[in-house]
């Protein structure tokens, strides 16, 4: 039998829960509104709230200053390469760890996630330095290349975790059933993991999107990605808030319908294995 | 095609010793029944045979080629699991047919084996069906038609039976002994229901810690057990034994006699040991009586079912003097 909860009590929470996702996306909504706002009314003292005079023209003048397809084809590559690229590595490294580990497994995830909590500004000047003599500086692939290193310590982490869910017993069967290792992961494993392997895709085209720092330091016009795209707007050359919202939005736009279109899956992913 | 020789099969999981030291030899064709109580090693000591886990030393041949270090996909053997472990991705005819994929087999031949396995299973009408939608006596039916379809050199059966229910189980059990009858492929089949073992082997193995205590055929083990251990386990219900001054008087450490090899008699002084019986479990065909012998211990009896025992009555036991079996101090029969 279902718990009965009080009505009073349900419509609390619903009502909190309305007021968190509203906060949570207050910022959003002040750069969709901003973005069709002109400069002079959305710096102006008394904020509206609605644009008064509806225009589109940021998003041409943001489009004249700086190639938004350029920057866009480049987050694109960056962040499904990275990702693409993490997941044949990380593929293989969560089975291992997964169905045949070793006493040391424990401590290589540990070590591997460690690397996560240390601040990306702590490694800055060497990267750089060898991303300057490889002469990968501002060039796609680079970026491509830091962007996999970055998220490989998640992706491997969240394939083991879901590849733990399943029964070893079905890989070894299809061993008995003639299969070399090649064909027990691409034929039995990783079908039947294809809801946690969509769910890190998106989870890392998401972070990898989203990411800053390297993407900043390490291009300047060349391989600029979104990240690079906005953050060119809040420039010393006075304060475009209008514009910048405008790239803001166009930076987010892709992402955001991305992650509202595959979000039954990313939610199915996210709790994979915790409603068994 | 399909003899099994171990030699000096030795298995340690870290500083733990599982299997001490096995030299098994199975003959092609044979039923052959791993058979010893829960954590003896049966689910090892197969899964070593396999391939899926590496021995610690000691060579394992099929029919006669080395294949200690061999992977298990190019051992040709066929596996079938407890937990049925089929392809929940794949429908029942791609379940069958992925072993035949593996091979690199044609398209006509799978179809045509595939077919072939799923009528000799009765399966044919669940084919397009995914396993989560099929009952546990049609997935073991499945996880048996993947194991035939690519003809192993053997079979191996990880206690497939015991996550069906009592009249099933009985009925599978037919089941694979009429396909062994009619594929005459070895088939290796663990498990710990000592029923299962003497209905189903031509031959059987009693396991006990990782030490084979007995390998014969059913028969054998039954009337000729070679110590306390196998005594015990083979026979149902068990064996009743005997320590002490009486068993001293049979120039023994201990003697058994199995249920089925007593006379009961309810006149006063008519037999070897007096008891009282305690429980009477009717059975319709079979009656197990629970004896309190005076001086000795609680045995088991068994009568027909046309007696009828109350608790409390005293009764009168003679045990078959040909069938009183006799061990010495370290369990050996003697
Ligand atoms: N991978 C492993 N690592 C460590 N110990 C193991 C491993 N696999 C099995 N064991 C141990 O080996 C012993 C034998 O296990 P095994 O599964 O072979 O027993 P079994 O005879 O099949 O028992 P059951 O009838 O319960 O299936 C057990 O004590 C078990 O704990
Ligand atoms: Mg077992």
């Amino acid at each position: 039998m279902a718990r009965t909860v009080p009505t009073s009590t349900r419509i609390g929470f619903t009502a909190l829960a309305w007021i968190i996702a509203l906060i949570l996306f207050s910022p959003i909504l002040w750069v969709l509104l901003t973005a069709f706002k002109t400069e002079a009314e959305a710096i102006a003292n008394t904020p509206t709230f609605f644009p008064q005079n509806f225009t589109l023209e940021n998003f041409g003048a943001v489009q004249a200053r700086s190639d938004y397809i350029k920057h866009a084809t480049n987050s694109i590559i960056v962040s499904v390469g990275s990702t693409l690229i993490g997941l044949i590595i990380g593929i293989p490294a969560a089975w291992a760890m997964a169905f045949a580990p070793t006493k040391r497994t424990k401590d290589v995830l540990m070590w591997m996630l460690s690397t996560k909590m240390m601040p990306a500004v702590g490694v800055l000047i060497p990267i750089y330095l060898i991303f300057r003599d490889l002469r990968l500086l501002d060039t796609v692939h680079g970026l491509t290349i830091i962007m996999t290193l970055i998220n490989l310590p998640i992706i491997i982490w969240m394939l083991y975790t879901y590849f733990k869910e399943i029964p070893v017993d079905i890989l070894e069967a299809s061993r008995m059933d003639g299969a070399e290792l090649w064909n027990e992961i691409v034929h039995v494993l990783v079908p039947m993991a294809v809801p946690g392997i969509a769910s890190t895709l998106l989870l890392n085209v998401i972070l990898a999107w989203n990411e800053a720092f390297w993407t900043i330091t390490l291009t300047s016009g060349r391989a600029g990605t979104l990240t690079a795209f906005i953050s060119s707007f809040s420039s010393p050359q006075g304060l475009f808030l209008a514009k910048l919202s405008a790239a803001s939005l166009l930076a987010i736009a892709p992402i955001l319908l991305m992650g509202w279109f595959s979000q039954k899956q990313l939610v199915r992913g996210l709790t994979f294995g915790a409603v068994k | 095609m399909g003899s099994i020789s171990l030699q000096n099969v030795k298995k340690s999981f870290g500083e733990v010793e599982i299997i001490p030291d096995i030299t098994l030899d199975i003959k092609e064709g044979e039923f052959v029944v791993f058979v010893g109580p829960s954590g003896c090693g049966k689910s090892t000591l197969l899964r070593l045979i396999a391939g899926l886990e590496d021995t610690t030393s000691g060579t394992i041949l099929l029919d006669g080629q080395d294949m200690t270090k061999a992977p298990p996909a190019r051992r040709g053997l066929a596996m079938v699991f407890q937990s049925y472990a089929l392809y929940p991705h794949m429908t029942v005819r791609d379940n069958i047919a992925f072993p035949l994929k593996m091979a690199k087999a044609s398209k006509e031949e799978i179809d045509r084996k595939v077919e072939y396995a799923a009528r000799t299973l009765n399966l044919s009408s669940y084919l397009d069906r995914r396993p989560r939608a099929l009952s546990g006596g049609q997935r073991q039916r499945v996880a048996i038609g993947r194991a035939i379809v690519r003809e192993p050199k053997a079979f191996l059966f990880d206690e497939p039976l015991s996550n069906l229910d009592a009249a099933l189980r009985v009925n599978m059990r037919l089941e694979i002994t009429e396909l062994h009858q009619q594929l005459k492929t070895t088939m290796i089949y663990v498990t710990h229901d000592q029923v299962e073992a003497m209905t189903m082997a031509d031959r059987i193995v009693v396991l006990n810690a990782g030490n084979v205590e007995q390998f014969g055929s059913p028969l054998d083990l039954y009337k000729k057990p070679a110590n306390r251990f196998v005594a015990g386990f083979i026979g149902s219900p068990r064996m009743n034994f005997i320590d002490g001054p009486e068993a001293a008087r049979y120039n023994a450490h201990s003697i058994g006699v199995r249920p089925e090899h007593f006379t009961i008699a309810t006149t006063p002084g008519s037999g070897t040991w007096k008891g009282k019986v305690g429980v009477a479990e009717q059975l319709g065909s079979d009656t197990f009586l629970h004896v309190h012998v005076d001086g000795l211990t609680l045995m088991t009896i068994r009568t027909d079912g046309e007696q009828t025992f109350n608790h409390g009555d005293d009764v009168y036991l003679t045990p078959d003097p040909t069938r009183i079996y006799r061990f010495d101090a370290a369990g050996k029969a003697i």
